[in-house]
């Protein structure tokens, strides 16, 4: 076979899922149906190879494989009953896919859309969006998505059928939110898609810094919303900074894992091709004019990439889009990275004063805040300050490559006494 | 179609409607208002306001023996104001009701969904 079938698997899984759970009005049935047929597909596809629309055939494979099995188990027949009722219900015109076992049922993107938002539903927690979305999108089994977030397999297991208990239990339905809803809802796709990128991009515990099979999944991820969604600017947005930010990741850490700060790293080895597409993006996004925080954060990695030097950096360009970013998302965490940009154009006390005026009760578990008021306190010459701001840092710190740093950063103090 | 308990809660036992007060006022027209549109739009099952948590009664039957127990069940501060039984289609309309009925009530109201349906 050309493409080894855990690729494909990986590739249609999502697509396939998405139509089975329209066509079934289940999402165990559309799972357990999509897992039978890529068995089938593992067995019959090394002989008479690979179909020419490997999608369908799945989706077509899984349907008539569920519909078999409800057929067959009679305590099922309610379920399939009650499924077809539910499409009914849901959907005025008859579903003859359900039925016809001849019919090909080929993946339709807009299933893919209705399973995103199906997996974002704001009824859920964070944890548990996150969760659904790499398993029913992403194609990840437990134990990898398990593995990525450091948590215990029945832990998430259990988050998993939690979510999907969920969503039935209340007949959550399977649909593209109306345009009204969309822009709230369209957000918390995109966060979690870009919370994905960042647990992989810095893990919150254990030893790797970086993990790339979360960061190249949320990347993929990213990339087909901005197919099915072309007009949704912050969809190419997030896109936008997840490449600008995946192209500095060959920079990012030492050979001993421990990290490097974005003005110490050697741009030399930044992707010259994530950046470009990244540009592109970002410009277009301008060209629409209809900003957005993706669209900003994206503009702002835009800048640090245009820089071929720390010191070239346009940090007045930065504040701008800081302040931008503040007026439609005035929060503690955009108020703090503001502050590092201010104290880069007019030096280190301007920046300490811009972190004093914010809420420090929002910030007090986060660890960032207290490292870049240690970084400033010492910039500033408060080196006793600093060395008490770094503790606090070290103490939040969850990730050993950025505690290693952190403790580099406090025991450099003492070096000037 | 489906049904959603809407209820609303407080977070320490709450007197009865002191209908004097102009919060507890507006809070009953909006309320009123709400429930015009619920019982328009054909969701309305049922809703009422409840007494405080106070005059509440705990009843067992165990074995046959019916004992009483006075004050309400839940032992945590958090009490029970009122509630509403609704049709919606799917999740998202009993959320949106859910919402319309929040800021009616000035308050966090929950949305559980009915066995069944």
């Amino acid at each position: 076979m050309a493409e080894p079938l855990a690729d494909v698997f990986r590739r249609e899984a999502g697509r396939c899922t998405a139509t089975l759970i329209r066509v079934l009005g289940d999402i165990d049935l559309a799972e357990d149906a999509v897992a039978e047929a890529f068995a089938i597909a593992a067995e019959q596809w090394p002989i008479h190879g690979v179909p020419p629309n490997p999608g369908g055939w799945i989706t077509t494979t899984a349907r008539n494989r569920a519909i078999d099995r409800l057929r067959r188990e009679s305590t099922r027949t309610d379920r399939y009953v009650a499924a077809h009722r539910l499409e009914a219900d849901m959907d005025p015109e008859p579903n003859p896919e359900l039925d016809d076992v001849d019919a090909f049922v080929d993946v339709v993107p807009d299933d893919q859309l209705r399973l995103m938002f199906l997996c974002c539903h704001p009824s859920l927690a964070a944890d548990a969006q996150v969760a659904l979305t790499l398993r029913l999108l992403g194609g990840l089994d437990t134990p990898e998505i398990a593995r990525a977030f450091l948590v215990a397999e029945p832990t998430l297991a259990q988050r998993i059928v939690r979510a999907k208990r969920k969503l039935r239990d209340n007949h959550a339905p399977y649909r593209v939110p109306s345009a009204a809803e969309l822009p709230s809802r369209l957000h918390a796709v995109l966060a979690t898609v870009y919370l994905i990128y960042t647990e992989g991009h810095t893990s919150t515990a254990g030893d790797d810094l970086h993990r790339v099979d979360l960061s190249r999944e949320a990347i993929r991820l990213g990339r087909v919303l901005t197919e099915l969604m072309p007009d949704e600017p912050e969809a190419v947005g997030l896109l936008a900074l997840m490449l600008l930010t995946e192209a500095r990741q060959p920079a990012r850490t030492n050979p001993d894992g421990t990290l490097i700060r974005l003005a110490d790293q050697d741009r030399a080895l930044w992707d010259r091709d994530l950046i470009a597409e990244g540009h592109a993006l970002v410009r277009a996004c301008l060209r629409r004019n209809q900003p957005g925080p993706f669209q900003i954060q994206a503009a702002i990695a835009a800048v640090h990439a245009d820089a071929a030097t720390a010191e070239t950096t346009d940090w007045a360009q930065i504040v701008a889009l800081y302040d931008l970013l503040y007026e439609v998302r005035p929060n503690a965490v955009v108020a703090l990275n503001r502050a590092v940009a201010v104290a880069e154009l007019d030096g280190p006390a301007v920046g300490l004063a811009a972190l004093d005026a914010i809420d420090t009760a929002l910030l007090d578990d986060y660890q960032p805040y207290h490292a870049t008021q240690a970084d400033l306190l010492a910039r500033a010459g408060h080196r006793d300050a600093a060395r008490a701001a770094y503790d606090r840092a070290i103490a939040l710190s969850t990730n050993v490559a950025e505690q290693r740093f952190l403790e580099a950063q406090r025991a450099a103090l003492g070096a000037f006494r | 179609m489906p049904q959603y308990l809407i209820s609303v809660w407080h977070d320490d036992d709450y007197s009865d409607l002191d209908f004097s007060d102009p919060d507890t006022q507006r809070m009953a027209t909006q309320v009123g208002a709400f429930n015009e549109t619920l019982q328009q739009a054909g969701a309305w099952v049922f809703g009422c306001g409840l007494r405080s948590a106070s005059s509440a009664t705990v009843v067992r039957a165990d074995d046959g023996d019916v004992t009483m127990t006075d004050g309400p069940y839940a032992e945590t501060k958090e009490q029970m104001g009122g509630f509403w039984i609704i049709e919606a289609a799917d999740l998202d309309a009993a959320l949106d009701w859910a919402g319309k009925a929040a800021a009616a009530c000035e308050g966090p109201v929950e949305v559980r969904p009915a066995e069944g349906g």
